[in-house]
């Protein structure tokens, strides 16, 4: 999928406005023709860090390594990178076609390559048939994809996007969602793009990179951060979780009701320290086998179909909120539950993560 | 309830209505009327059509007088526009909650009289006023410089009294611009003066057109910045018109030269409001952003 080239090595940047940190020694690498995902929740740093890629922001500390050449200080306009804004910021008072031309008018390339690229770029985002228009004739997902274009047809090393689909509606995003993917391989360019979206990073990215209050969190394929979260607050944060807090025991957590949760406790959770216990949604079983490690009664609060499955909401001893259950259809028509009904849920010992409290 | 709408806007507009016919188109087309009779022989007037007047308005004397006018008006436009733009350049990119305070001190000298803030100007540039004296000071012992009753005079009085309303006009298209627009600029690969030139000024082109015209209008019929700061010695249109009415008291020819005036200011007026029209498209769009 991606070579294992470092392109890009972020080595302990720290950013600080005033008094406020805003990212704060971070270090991470990304690698050549990769989707990169920068997650967090909003003041988390993500738009610093990128503001700092881009060349509008310049580190306290630290370096930017591209191709090994340190970056932190060149200019914007002096690197080979690009940002897609989050307002898009084409040009008003330009076509489509001079919007797109500008970045490569500026490295006086001949007319000829430039209307040639141009042309080749147009017909990639499918914009041909409005390269004549102004941006305010056009629609919001056509502006994204002219301001993609008039990144793009830099060829730049790094192509940046912030909150790219964050101006879009919900159904159009998700299309768009595969679009980039699309053309990031049509391409061969490396995207690192910046969301407070965890469901689009984990569609998107090839890796990604949890951070919060100016640290990074974990850094990891979508998959191993949504199966193996670093904290507490990823196994939050992505996806959903059910949390049981408790103590720390040698083979689990100890519950507040004295109910156990089996499960492999990390080595950097003291046993009889305040701990939480999760598991997601989906791993969890209505009516368990006997030999199902963790097993526990509750009782059907409220469920709702979402097409493909069924969501419950288990009311229990264990925690003070009701667990989420998502059973698959299948399973829901061989035991049928309705709102009321006393229920047993099941889970392995290995889904579950033990956490510090 | 159409009609209803439609009296009852009509009823609120009548005392506006009523106001500019009273004081504004009555009194234009008495003195338009006055343009095309012919002067008595002891001044007054003597009631019969000619078209001498405006004749006599294209006569070199009095032509080179407007050109002299436009000179001026022109030149001190060119300079408010250069100043009143970086001003409201530099304000712009201030600290937001320290733009209010910025532009509250550029209009303060708005709310003195406009004679005194040109007698301020005699204070400063008479011979022996505040610059002569700053010079002596600073050890310069010849003849104090002649800067009163010139040509820069004027200008320097009409730049100073007419500054306000360019950072005014040109602040609000600036303060409006997305920044991002000169960030994406600048990330494609422009340096800051071809951003500037590309991007930012195209965009607050109607700010400066508007700024401009004001200046422009307001200094090719002023009258009491050349008396005052000109010392009678270069005469503008609006002298022109003074003495006719009240030296000469030619009426019908200072009337002529009154509406040849008034066409002038209204051929610029129309222009700006035809290319302020024609720009409004694309400076919606500049003030776009995350709101699209």
């Amino acid at each position: 999928m991606s070579s294992p080239r470092t392109l890009l090595a972020i080595d302990k940047v720290s950013k600080n406005f005033g008094r406020v940190t805003a990212v704060d020694g971070i270090s991470l690498d990304i690698r050549e023709n990769e989707f990169f995902a920068l997650l967090g929740p909003s003041g988390c740093g993500k738009t610093t860090l990128l503001r700092m890629l881009a060349g509008f922001e310049t580190p306290n500390d630290g370096r930017i390594l591209l191709d090994g050449r340190d970056i932190a200080r060149t200019p914007p306009n002096k690197r080979p990178v690009n940002l897609m804004f989050q307002s898009y910021a084409l040009f008003p008072h330009m076509s489509v076609r001079a919007n797109v031309s500008y970045g490569l008018e500026m490295e006086r390339l001949p007319a000829k390559e430039i209307r040639s690229r141009v042309d080749a770029i147009l017909a990639t985002t499918e914009l041909v048939a409005f390269a004549d228009r102004k941006p305010e004739q056009l629609s919001g997902g056509q502006k994204q994809r002219v301001a993609l274009a008039r990144a793009l047809v830099k060829r730049p090393r790094l192509l940046l996007l912030d909150e790219p689909l964050g101006a879009l509606d919900k159904k159009l995003r998700g299309a768009m969602q595969l679009e980039l993917k699309r053309l990031q391989h049509e391409v061969g360019i490396t995207f690192v793009i910046v969301t407070h979206d965890q469901e689009e990073s984990l569609v998107m990215a090839d890796r990604m990179a949890v951070l919060k209050d100016g640290k990074l969190l974990q850094c990891d394929t979508p998959h191993a951060v949504y199966e193996h979260p670093a904290d507490r607050f990823v196994a939050d944060f992505i996806g959903v979780m059910n949390f049981v807090p408790g103590k720390a025991t040698a083979d689990g957590v100890l519950a507040a009701d004295g109910e156990r949760i089996v499960g492999t406790v990390p080595s950097t959770v003291v046993p009889g320290a305040a701990a939480v216990a999760s598991v997601r949604p989906e791993r969890i079983r209505l009516f368990p086998s006997e030999q199902t490690a963790n097993r526990i009664a509750g009782t059907v609060e409220a469920l709702a179909y979402q097409g493909l499955d069924l969501q419950l909401h288990v009311r229990t001893a264990l925690s003070p909120k009701p667990f989420l259950v998502r059973v698959t259809a299948d399973a829901a028509d061989r035991h049928p539950v309705s709102s009321g009904d006393a229920v047993e849920l099941g889970w392995d010992a290995a889904d579950v993560r033990i956490f510090a409290d | 309830m159409v009609s209803q709408i439609r009296l009852r806007s009509s009823l609120l507009m009548a005392p506006a209505l009523a106001w500019l016919t009273a004081l504004m188109v009555v009194p234009c087309a008495l003195v338009l009327a006055l343009a095309f009779f012919r002067r008595g022989i002891y001044g007054g007037i003597e009631y019969t059509f000619t078209l001498e007047n405006f004749g006599l308005v294209f006569d070199p004397l009095y032509a080179g007088i407007f050109l002299n006018s436009a000179r001026i008006a022109g030149t001190a436009t060119l300079i408010a526009v250069v100043i009143g733009y970086a001003a409201a350049y530099a304000i712009a990119a201030a600290p937001r909650r320290l733009q209010p305070v910025f532009l509250f001190f550029a209009v303060l000298p708005f709310w003195s009289n406009y004679l005194i803030r040109t007698y301020a100007w005699i204070v400063l540039l008479n011979r022996e006023g505040l610059i002569t004296q700053l010079l002596r000071w600073l050890g310069y012992t010849g003849e104090p410089p002649s800067m009163l009753y010139t040509e820069g005079a004027v200008i320097a009085g009409l730049v100073y009294n007419y500054l306000p309303f360019v950072i005014l006009a040109c602040y609000a298209p600036l303060s409006r611009l997305n920044p991002e627009l000169a960030e994406a600029s600048r990330d494609l690969g422009a340096s800051a003066m071809t951003t500037f030139r590309r991007v930012i000024l195209p965009l607050t082109v109607p700010g400066i057109a508007a700024g401009a015209v004001f200046v422009f209008v307001l200094s090719i019929g002023n009258f009491v910045t050349p008396a005052l700061l000109g010392g009678g010695r270069f005469q503008m249109i609006g002298n022109l018109v003074y003495d006719q009415f009240l030296t000469a008291n030619d009426w019908p020819f200072g009337a002529a030269l009154a509406m040849t005036l008034i066409a002038i200011m209204l051929l610029v007026l129309t222009a700006q409001a035809l290319a302020a029209d024609r720009a409004s498209g694309r400076t919606a769009e500049a003030k776009g952003g995350a709101d699209v």
